[in-house]
């Protein structure tokens, strides 16, 4: 029970990559599917802080009189995969942009429709 | 001096040059630049492969932090290989370039922001290749896929849009499962040095965690790689990106996916554990056996010559693959070997295709009549690549195909080279349609004989270098195949 308790990150993780999946897979308006591959990437980086965290360990940041820091490689690592998931989320909603002056909608079936009409 | 930081050269000088392209501005600047820039990478590439096949592995320390604290550049004669096929493709073509997206990209007076876009992905496919680093690996995939997505969304067609983005997706999805495969290693083993990880993971090699990680990192490189069934993504993109971005990302970037799989499954996890406790092979060859055939199927009736192209390209990774599924020195020779084979093939392929663009505007198979005609030498060209793609002998195609065929029989599975054999039929059939096409038939009335005329040399030149490249190491294969095997034996870790 206890244990189970103890990996409450980890299972908020796999319920968000797993909402985020579904929602990437699922829906078919194209900026949905966005705000999904956001969770899903989210998830992943809640994945790389909480394996950082050390038992007792403190923000590390030398002072006196601490002993046990937390891993700070993590938070590092993620920082450059949040400025990468902003880069996506940008050039995403750029091409969507583009694609509703191209199509005048952003639902894919309706895209697909025009498409095979043309 | 110098000599000792060229592997930061490699990435460093299109990089830097990616963010010239957008301070210069002026259209001859830009473009000699690149071009410039993209040959002395090509320099740096092949002074950097005559070093390792000199002196051995490469290290290098990245600010001078010693490894696996700091990050490593780590080349051996796999990367090696795989930097000189990415560099010589993206200089062979940013020379062709210039004519070419005068032509396709009409309504983007801004030229220099597709310079800036082409050398930002050359810079991150050298940086996958070059790196020694897992999450180094991830920061260099989201560069060069980033800008290859506004690359192919630069297509005339609207339909490039959309292919952009679903490239988007799921390239996205591909790089955070191996985002997520990195992360659980490092949980595990607190290390991300490739080399390191080596070291540290047969300790933990059981735990559930590694079992995972596995299985993210061999979904999200096949996603990449564009391996069967993942391939979705691929023949919109291909066939509606502007030509000169098909031909470098079909010749570069799914390649450098491949390498990924051979870095990750052979050097990181090691060949015991990958191929004989998770029996990669059982998931790899099927799928690569029924993409081959079903891809090359597909092609046959594509009347879209880049799409049918972009479809035999999914028939190539299978073949990649196949050579990697056998995990013999044989297989992974031919797997790597027909890596830069196909390479210099496809390019050579689709910059051929390229010139059609440049003189038709498209690449329908109705609009190709008598182009062996009115265009012979770019006709030629496209026949020459043809052959090889078919795997004639005296071409690079044979050469993998011979391997692949060897490996399989040697592991007794003559109906896998059944289906290599076969398959190369269904090659024959779609380069025989265009070729009939181009050839047989009088030049469609409407373009009249005047109106198309040859490609300019300055595509024509670049075009036939990768022509002649394709017949040379078609005849003298000591080289490439000699560097391939060496790579092979390395990864398996074989005394050669």
């Amino acid at each position: 029970m206890m244990e189970t308790l103890g990996l409450y990150n980890y299972w908020v993780v796999v319920v968000l990559m797993m909402t985020g999946f579904y929602i990437v897979v699922a829906r078919d308006n194209l900026i949905k599917k966005v705000i999904g591959l956001n969770i899903f990437q989210t998830s992943v980086f809640l994945l790389f802080i909480s394996a950082g965290k050390v038992d007792g360990g403190s923000a590390p940041i030398l002072a006196e009189g601490i002993e046990i820091y937390s891993n700070p490689l993590p938070g590092v690592l993620i920082l450059t995969a949040i400025v990468v998931g902003v880069a996506t989320t940008s050039v995403a909603l750029g091409l969507i942009v583009r694609i509703n002056e191209a199509y005048g909608t952003i639902e894919e079936p309706e895209i697909h429709l025009e498409d095979v009409e043309a | 001096m110098i000599d000792n930081h060229l592997p930061i050269l490699q990435v460093l000088l299109p990089l830097v040059a990616a963010v010239l392209c957008l301070l210069l501005r002026n259209r001859l600047i830009v473009t000699t630049l690149a071009i410039v820039v993209t040959w002395a990478t090509f320099a740096v590439s092949v002074a950097l492969m005559s070093a390792v096949l000199r002196q051995g592995v490469i290290s290098y320390e990245l600010g001078g932090w010693a490894p696996p604290w700091g990050i490593e550049y780590r080349v051996d004669v796999l990367n090696a290989f795989v930097l000189v096929l990415v560099s010589g493709i993206g200089a062979v073509v940013a020379t062709w370039s210039p004519s070419s997206i005068s032509v396709e990209l009409p309504r983007y007076e801004r030229h220099y922001l597709f310079y800036c876009a082409y050398l930002l992905c050359l810079a991150g496919l050298l940086g996958i290749t070059v790196t020694g680093d897992m999450f180094n690996v991830f920061v260099f995939l989201e560069i060069s896929a980033l800008s290859s997505y506004v690359l192919i969304s630069l297509g005339q067609d609207r339909r490039a849009l959309t292919a952009a983005y679903s490239y988007l997706i799921m390239g996205t999805l591909g790089a955070t499962f191996i985002l997520i495969g990195i992360g659980l290693l490092y949980i595990m083993t607190g290390t991300l040095n490739m080399a390191d990880l080596a070291e540290r993971l047969p300790e933990v090699l059981n735990t559930r965690t590694v079992i995972v990680a596995f299985g993210f990192l061999v979904v999200g490189v096949s996603l990449k790689m564009a391996l069967f069934p993942l391939h979705l993504w691929l023949p919109n993109a291909y066939a509606y990106a502007p030509s000169v971005v098909t031909a470098f990302l079909a010749a570069t970037a799914t390649k450098v996916s491949v390498y990924l799989l051979l870095r990750f499954f052979f050097t990181v996890f090691g060949y015991e554990f990958a191929f004989d406790r998770m029996q990669l092979w059982i998931f790899l060859m099927p799928l690569a056996l029924v993409g081959i055939v079903t891809a090359s199927l597909v092609a046959i009736f594509q009347n879209n010559i880049k799409r049918m192209l972009a479809y035999s390209s999914v028939a190539q990774i299978g073949y990649m693959v196949l050579g990697i599924s056998f995990a013999s020195v044989n297989g992974l020779t031919g797997g790597i070997v027909h890596l830069f084979n196909h390479g210099l093939t496809k390019c050579a392929l689709f910059l051929a295709l390229g010139c059609i663009v440049y003189r038709c505007g498209a690449v329908h198979i109705d609009e190709m009549r008598g182009l062996g005609r009115t265009m012979p030498w770019t006709m030629a060209a496209f026949v020459g690549g043809g052959l090889s793609l078919i795997g004639v002998p005296m071409t690079v195609g044979f050469v993998s195909k011979w391997y692949l065929v060897v490996a399989a029989l040697e592991r007794g599975f003559w109906p896998v080279a059944a289906v290599v054999l076969f398959s190369s039929l269904l090659a024959v059939v779609y380069i025989w349609r265009v070729v009939e096409v181009a050839y047989f038939e009088a030049p469609s009335a409407v373009e009249g004989e005047g109106t198309v005329r040859e490609a300019p040399l300055s595509m024509l030149i670049p075009v036939w270098a990768l022509v002649v490249a394709i017949f040379y190491f078609g005849i003298t294969t000591e080289l490439t195949a000699g560097i391939a095997r060496q790579a092979a034996e390395s990864l398996l870790k074989v005394a050669s």
